[in-house]
C-alpha cells in the first residue's frame, strides 16, 4: 500500500467510527436501574413499545443499586428505577427525586445444590434456612455465596442473616462484589448456596446445577419503585420525558404485561404489578 | 603432521545466490594459509564455515580428521579449538577488559583480569583496560579483537584481514605477534589479506579466490626469507 | 466528590496498614507478578528463538503472535474459564475462582506481548554479534545470553509492557477469580465493585494505590535496564 492510500484508509475508518458514535442524542432517556433488573430481560421486553409510541430512546444503565442511586444523584440519569425502600425514600427526602411511584415486587428465592448438604428444604422459612446453612458452614459441609456489593438484594440477604442471629464469616461464605448472574454462576461452579431474585434465576436455571430450595416466605418479597430526578437540581435532566416514562410504566396496560412477562418461558410471571391507579 | 581441515565439494548460498564455492582445499596442521581476493568474492564466508560457526550446504568439511556434514550437529569441543577475528570486530558492551577477557570468561578460566592485561600490553593497548568498548578507534577495535582471540588460544586462528586500519607500526607488532604463534606455537592460521606482500612475509600457503569460487592453492616460497615449510 | 478527597484517602488507605487494602495490594503483586515471571520464562527464549530462526512459517507464527498482543482480557478470561469451569476439560484441577486461575490468565494475556517484543529488541542487536560470539568458543545457551544482554533495554521493555498489561487488565480476572473477598479480589477488581457500588471516592483512591504501585514497579525496571540506557 502507498503511503497515499493507507492515509485515507485510516482517516475514512475513523471518520466511520465517529459518524457511527454520533447518535440523534435528541430525546433520549437514560434509565438507571439494578443488574437484576436488567439482567430479567423484562426492560427489553417493554420499553421498545414506549419508545415506539413515545419516539424517546430509552438508555438502559445496568448497574448495582448503589450505582444507580448514585448516578441519580449526580444527575447523570433522568429516572432511577431500583428496589429498596429506605435508600428510595432516602433519595426523595434528600431532594433529588421528584416523584416516586410504585412499580411491581418481586420475590427472593434460595438456590442451592440439589442435594442439599445444608437440609433447608426441611427448615420453615427462609431464617431457618439460612442457621441451618450457617451451621453447616461452620462444619465445612456446605458454602454460601453472597453479593456483597450493597445491591437490593444484598441487603435482603443481610437482614436475614440478622434474624437467624448470625454474623456469616469464615471460608464458607463467599463475597463476590458482582451482579446476580456473576453471583449465580460462581455458586454454581462451587455447588453453594445463594440468595436471588426469581427473575435472574429463572432465566438461568437451564445453565445452572441450582434448585430452588426457599421460596414465598415473605421476607423474601421485593418492591420496586421508580423516581424521576429532579430538575431543580440537574436542570439537564430530562424530566419530560421521565414523567412520560412513569406514566407508561404504571399505565395498567403496561402493568399488565409486566405480570405476564415471563409465563411463557417459565410457565410462572417473574414480576408482580403494583402500581396504585 | 597432520591434515588440520580438509574441503570436498563445499558450497554455501544466501538467498538463493551461491557465495561461496570450494571444490578441494587442503589445510595441514601448523600451516599459514593466506586468502585474497577482490572484495565480495566469498572469503569472509569461507572463513565462518572454517571457524564452524557457519555450516556448508553442500559438500564434505573435515576437522582436525572429524568429518561434519551439512545439517550435522557441531560438537562444542571442536568449535573452542578455532577462534575468528572478524573484519569489523563486535564486542560485548562494558569495558575493554571485559570484552577482550570475555572468550576466557565463556571457558570459565581462572585469572582472567592478569592474562587479559598482559594481553593488551603486548598489543600496545594497556592504557585502555577501564575505556568502554564504543569509544575504541578502528585501530584499537583491531588491536583488542585479536586480543580477545589469542587470549583463548585456540589451535587454528583465523583472520579476516585484521591489519586494515592499524598505522604501519603496528601492523608491524601484529604481524610479529601473528609470526610468533605460528613458528613458535605451532598455531594454524588461516589470513584473509589484501596485501601481498604481507602473504608473502607471513604465509607458506596462497589461496585465491575469485567471485566466490576458490581457484587456486599454492605454496608460498619467498628466498628472501628463511622458511622451511613444515 | 473531590479529587483532593480521593487522593487523601488513597495516602490514608496506603499509610494505615489497613488490612484488607493490605491484602489486595499483596495479591494484586502476587498474581501479576508470578505470571510475569512464568510467562518470561517461556517467552523470553521463544522472542529470541524466532529472532534467529528462519523458517517458512515464521511469518504464520508472527501473525498469530500479534494478533496476541491485540487479544482483549476479557475474552482470554472468558476462554479460561470455560476450560477450567466444573463442566470444562480443565474442571478437575478445582483452579477456578482461586489465584491459579487468575496467574493462568494473565500468562496467556502477557505471553504474546513479552515475546513479540524480545525478538523485535533481539533483532535490532547486531546479526555478527551472535556469529562472533559462537567462534570464540560460547555454546548456543552462552551465545544467547550474550544476545540478551546487549539487547538488555528492549528486553526490560517487554518485561515493563508484558507487566503492564496484566496489572491493569479486570476483565481476565473478574472472570476467572470471581473477585472473591479475601481470596481473589485485586486492586482492579476492587476498583470496579465500588464504582458499582457508587462508592466512588473509594474506588478513587485504590485507583491512585494502583498508580503508586505501577509508578514503583516502574523505577524498578528502570534499576533494571542500568546505565546501558544512558549509553
Amino acid at each position: 500500500m502507498r503511503h497515499g492510500t493507507l492515509a485515507l484508509f485510516i482517516t475514512l475508518v475513523v471518520l466511520a467510527a465517529f459518524v457511527a458514535s454520533c447518535s440523534t442524542s435528541a430525546d433520549t432517556l437514560i434509565l438507571a436501574t439494578t443488574t437484576s433488573t436488567a439482567d430479567s430481560g423484562m426492560l427489553d421486553d417493554i420499553l421498545p413499545q414506549f419508545e415506539e409510541e413515545a419516539g424517546i430512546k430509552v438508555k438502559v444503565l445496568a448497574v448495582g443499586t448503589g450505582e444507580a442511586l448514585e448516578l441519580g444523584k449526580r444527575g447523570d440519569a433522568d429516572v432511577v428505577l431500583v428496589h429498596d425502600r429506605k435508600r428510595e425514600d432516602e433519595f426523595m427526602s434528600e431532594g433529588f427525586g421528584v416523584i416516586r411511584k410504585d412499580v411491581m415486587y418481586n420475590d427472593f428465592v434460595l438456590v442451592g445444590p440439589a442435594d442439599d448438604p445444608a437440609g433447608t428444604s426441611e427448615a420453615t422459612g427462609a431464617v431457618g434456612a439460612f442457621a441451618r446453612i450457617a451451621d453447616a458452614g461452620g462444619e465445612e459441609r456446605a458454602s454460601f455465596v453472597s453479593r456483597g456489593d450493597s445491591s437490593g438484594t444484598h441487603f435482603k440477604e443481610k437482614g436475614i442473616w440478622a434474624l437467624a442471629g448470625t454474623e456469616p464469616d469464615g471460608g464458607w461464605y463467599k463475597s463476590t462484589g458482582q451482579g446476580m448472574g456473576e453471583t449465580l454462576i460462581v455458586a454454581h461452579e462451587l455447588g453453594a448456596y445463594t440468595l436471588a431474585d426469581r427473575g435472574t434465576y429463572l432465566a438461568l436455571a437451564e445453565r445452572l446445577e441450582l434448585v430452588v430450595l426457599v421460596e414465598n416466605d415473605e421476607l423474601l418479597f421485593n418492591s420496586y419503585g421508580v423516581m424521576a430526578v429532579s430538575a431543580k437540581r440537574f436542570p439537564d435532566v430530562n424530566l419530560d420525558l421521565a414523567e412520560r416514562l412513569i406514566e407508561f410504566l404504571v399505565h395498567p396496560d403496561t402493568q399488565r404485561r409486566i405480570g405476564e412477562f415471563g409465563t411463557e418461558e417459565f410457565g410462572q410471571p417473574l414480576f408482580h404489578p403494583n402500581a396504585v391507579p | 603432521m597432520g591434515q588440520c581441515y580438509r574441503l570436498a565439494g563445499v558450497t554455501k548460498s544466501y538467498k538463493g545466490r551461491q557465495v561461496c564455492d570450494v571444490p578441494s582445499l587442503e589445510i595441514d596442521e601448523g600451516s599459514f594459509l593466506a586468502i585474497m581476493g577482490p572484495n565480495g568474492a566469498g572469503k569472509s564466508t569461507l572463513l565462518r564455515m572454517l571457524a564452524l560457526v557457519e555450516q556448508p550446504d553442500t559438500g564434505k568439511l573435515s576437522f582436525q580428521a572429524n568429518t561434519l556434514l551439512p545439517g550435522g550437529k557441531i560438537p562444542l569441543e571442536l568449535r573452542r579449538r578455532v577462534t575468528m577475528v572478524f573484519q569489523r570486530p563486535v564486542f560485548t558492551t562494558g569495558t575493554v577488559e571485559d570484552a577482550v577477557g570475555y572468550g576466557l570468561r565463556l571457558r570459565g578460566e581462572k585469572h582472567v583480569v592478569a592474562r587479559t592485561q598482559d594481553m593488551l600490553e603486548a598489543l600496545g593497548i594497556a592504557h585502555l583496560v577501564r575505556a568502554k568498548v564504543s569509544t575504541l578507534s578502528a585501530g584499537e577495535a583491531q588491536r583488542a579483537a585479536l586480543a580477545r582471540a589469542m587470549l583463548v588460544e585456540p589451535d587454528v586462528l583465523l583472520l579476516d584481514e585484521p591489519t586494515t586500519s592499524l598505522d604501519p607500526d603496528n601492523v608491524v607488532l601484529v604481524e610479529h605477534l601473528l609470526r610468533g604463534l605460528h613458528t613458535d606455537k605451532g598455531k594454524t592460521m588461516v589470513l584473509v589479506t589484501q596485501s601481498e606482500s604481507q602473504a608473502k612475509r607471513l604465509a607458506t600457503q596462497a589461496a585465491f579466490m575469485l567471485d566466490g569460487s576458490l581457484v587456486e592453492s599454492e605454496p608460498v616460497f619467498d628466498e628472501s626469507k628463511e622458511h622451511k615449510p613444515r | 466528590m473531590s479529587l483532593w478527597t480521593a487522593l487523601t484517602e488513597s495516602l490514608r488507605l496506603l499509610t494505615s496498614g489497613d488490612a484488607e487494602v493490605l491484602r489486595i495490594v499483596l495479591l494484586s503483586l502476587a498474581v501479576s507478578g508470578a505470571a510475569l515471571v512464568i510467562s518470561s520464562a517461556f517467552a523470553i527464549p521463544f522472542g529470541l528463538w524466532l529472532a534467529f530462526r528462519r523458517f517458512w512459517w515464521k511469518r504464520t507464527i508472527m501473525a498469530f503472535l500479534y494478533t496476541g498482543v491485540g487479544l482483549p482480557p476479557v475474552l482470554v478470561g472468558l476462554v479460561v474459564y470455560l476450560m477450567l469451569s466444573r463442566s470444562g476439560p480443565l474442571g478437575w484441577l478445582g483452579w477456578l475462582y482461586t489465584p491459579e486461575a487468575m496467574v493462568l490468565a494473565q500468562i496467556v494475556i502477557s505471553f504474546p506481548i513479552i515475546a513479540s517484543l524480545t525478538m523485535a529488541a533481539v533483532m535490532s542487536v547486531d546479526s555478527s554479534l551472535r556469529s562472533q560470539v559462537l567462534s570464540l568458543g560460547a555454546s548456543d545457551v552462552q551465545a544467547g545470553l550474550a544476545v540478551l544482554k546487549e539487547a538488555k533495554v528492549g528486553v526490560v521493555i517487554a518485561l515493563v509492557a508484558g507487566f503492564g498489561s496484566v496489572i491493569s487488565e479486570v476483565g481476565a480476572v473478574m472472570m476467572v477469580g470471581g473477585n472473591l473477598k479475601g481470596s481473589t479480589q485485586v486492586l482492579t477488581t476492587a476498583i470496579v465493585q465500588f464504582t458499582r457500588m457508587g462508592q466512588f471516592e473509594h474506588a478513587l483512591a485504590l485507583g491512585l494505590v494502583l498508580l503508586s504501585i505501577t509508578f514503583m514497579v516502574a523505577l524498578m525496571w528502570l534499576t533494571l535496564q542500568g546505565r546501558r540506557l544512558e549509553d
